[in-house]
């Protein structure tokens, strides 16, 4: 019975703890907004990841690249268009420092990402075309850096670079498994001239007007850049163009994949826990031999033998079953609570499909390894289980 | 004269272990009509047991002929000799055999479990057995809780609850003490007298006494089957004393 439980609360926890690792993942992709469309530097394979995301740095996209997507002849159904480099950087304020992460970005980054500067303003798209040295903080780098001071007005150095702070964040969380608070936020050729020292982009974001148009998109963001880079076959294509959707559904194949892969430890677990109800079983053949030979003396058929026995197993399992599956939520729902603690937008998921498969589990393996006692019970010679001592 | 119940006819029985072959019963015949108290009596290793066994239909004969009530028993399968244990016979066993931690009630009742009837039929008649022996008053006690007499009593209820023809007494008080004992055959003598044949098998001869009929058997045959005369073997048990 201490397997069965064991092994049926594995089933919930890890269904349960998948499920919600799963939906917690997909949340923070879709939390990107499914409306956008991003474009990578560097060709990817089938399905698979552009260079660009492993690490490596590809210098293929560049601002004017940017332009042309943000051009309504060339994408009519992108609002807006925003360009990204990314960097960390120690920054101080008088005798204080910190290190964060620095995005260079367009102006338009507010409309792209349905951001909101809390206090201040966003700079504007004069100021990103001028390698102007003022900044926006995030709200987690305004307290940690300020500390309680109004930042606005004040001289941060950046790199050895003072920039003037205009702005600071509405407080977003984590999107995509980034800190989006932890940021500060500087004119896109700031960022590539003063510090970075480079010509190209990170990638670029393009918001839809409306996602039924996001393949559309994809198209004509695509001949836009082979126009933009004069390539002729598909094949020689020097970018990525994905939308929030393909990247959601490659997350979800990897996702079900690991699932898959803890529901088979599961699977195992359970296994033992059938062996063990067996020998559990076995134990009780003999134990109650006597009263076998009894029962088959007062009239008992073989048949009577073994639907007790198999009977008995269920129950057993069953219990163990329904026992586990308590246990299962229980600690699925610890989880749950210590992941929201530690700040993971954590759901608590338990469906029914886990539960009923978890019934059914610990039916059938009562049924399986109830059968195999359930026989040698019945086969018992009565006058030989009459005399056993 | 009753009709006849029971009859073996060059009965034999061996068995074969490790390809030795013991012969249990070397040829055995007799008869039993309804409603007889006999005792089967011989040494331990005579064979009374194994032929108590194959005429409660427990095991069956290697060579021969057993009919009951006039039906050839060779010819029934393993499920319907389950079923006349059911229902034809009842066994009470020298070591009581009553289900552990389990209650007088429901103890009785088993027979009934696999006879097929209502949950109330089965506590009427169960509760009527148990009154038959005298235990109403520990109805509800599990059986770990009883006398050894008491305990036998149960067994004799439960043998009793399914109104077999036959009742089987294997040693019924081989493992009680005297007083006991005699509760025990005083109440087999009654079921007796009310027309249940009663077959027991015993090696003690005061236990045989009991019987109006002794089989002795002595290696798998039979050497004396008698029709006791009451007022003189209690003469003899005297003078034996």
């Amino acid at each position: 019975m201490f397997g069965m439980i064991i092994g049926i609360s594995s089933v919930i926890i890890i269904m349960s703890i998948g499920a919600s690792a799963q939906g917690l993942i997909l949340n923070q992709i879709k939390s990107v907004g499914s409306d956008l469309v991003g474009v990578l530097p560097g060709a990817s394979s089938e399905d698979g990841p552009p260079a660009s995301v492993m690490g490596i740095t590809v210098t293929t996209l560049k601002y004017e690249d940017a332009l042309a997507l943000a051009k309504k002849e060339n994408v009519p159904h992108a609002v807006a268009v925003a360009s990204y480099v990314k960097g960390t950087a120690t920054i101080s304020w008088q005798n204080r420092s910190i290190d964060t992460n620095i995005s260079g970005t367009s102006a338009s980054y507010i409309d792209v990402e349905d951001a909101d500067v809390e206090f201040g303003r966003f700079f504007s798209t004069d100021e990103e075309k001028s390698i102007s040295r003022v900044a926006v903080v995030g709200s987690q780098v305004a307290s940690d850096l300020f500390d309680g001071a109004d930042p606005i007005g004040e001289i941060i150095k950046i790199k050895r670079e003072s920039f003037k702070v205009i702005g600071v964040m509405e407080e977003r969380g984590s999107v995509a498994f980034q800190n989006e608070d932890d940021q500060i936020f500087i004119p896109l050729k700031t960022a590539q001239k003063l510090l970075l020292g480079i010509n190209h982009l990170g990638f670029v974001r393009v918001k839809v007007d409306d996602s039924k148009n996001l393949d559309q998109t994809v198209e004509d963001i695509k001949v836009t850049l082979r126009n933009q880079h004069r390539i002729d076959n598909p094949t020689d294509d020097d970018f990525t163009v994905q939308n929030v959707q393909q990247a959601l559904d490659v997350l979800t194949q990897v996702t079900d994949a690991l699932k898959f892969f803890l529901a088979s430890i599961a699977a195992i677990a359970l296994l033992v826990g059938g062996i063990g109800i067996m020998n559990i079983m076995l134990v009780s053949v003999n134990e109650r031999i006597r009263e076998i030979g009894l029962r088959k003396a007062v009239g008992a058929k073989r048949s009577s033998i073994i639907r007790q026995f198999l009977i008995e197993t269920i129950i057993v399992s069953l219990g163990g079953g329904l026992i586990g599956i308590l246990l299962g939520a229980l600690v699925a729902g610890l989880v749950a609570l210590v992941a929201n603690y530690l700040g993971y937008d954590w759901d608590f998921i338990i469906t029914i499909s886990s539960i009923l498969l978890a019934s059914g589990v610990s039916i059938l393996i009562g049924l399986t390894f109830g059968l195999y006692p359930a026989q040698k019970a019945a086969k018992l010679d009565p006058i030989e289980a009459l005399r056993y001592e | 004269m009753a009709e006849v119940l029971i009859k073996i006819k060059d009965g034999i029985k061996d068995y074969v272990t490790d390809e030795v072959v013991t012969k249990v019963l070397r040829g055995v015949s007799f008869e039993i009509r309804a409603g007889e108290f006999l005792a089967i009596t011989g040494p331990s290793g005579s064979g009374k047991s194994t032929l108590m066994h194959v005429i409660g239909f427990l095991d069956r004969l290697t060579e021969g002929i057993y009919e009951f009530e006039g039906k050839n028993v060779a010819e029934f399968s393993d499920d319907e000799l389950a079923s006349l244990r059911n229902k034809k016979v009842g066994f009470v066993f020298q070591t009581f055999n009553l289900l552990p931690k389990t209650s007088v009630l429901e103890n009785v009742k088993l027979p009934l479990v696999y006879a097929g009837i209502s949950a109330k039929e089965m506590d009427e008649k169960a509760k009527e057995a148990i009154k038959a022996v005298g235990l109403f008053h520990r109805l509800n006690y599990l059986s770990n809780q009883l006398s050894g007499g008491e305990k036998q009593r149960v067994a004799i209820a439960r043998a009793l609850v399914n109104q077999p023809a036959v009742i089987f007494a294997d040693e019924p008080t081989g493992n009680l003490d005297s007083k006991s004992g005699t509760q025990i055959m005083e109440i087999l003598e009654k079921l007796n007298d009310e027309g249940k044949t009663v077959i027991l098998v015993t090696h003690e001869q005061d236990t045989a006494d009991h019987a109006k009929r002794i089989i002795r058997i002595r290696d798998g045959q039979i050497i004396g089957d008698s029709i006791v005369d009451h007022r003189r073997s209690v003469k003899d048990g005297e003078l034996r004393k």
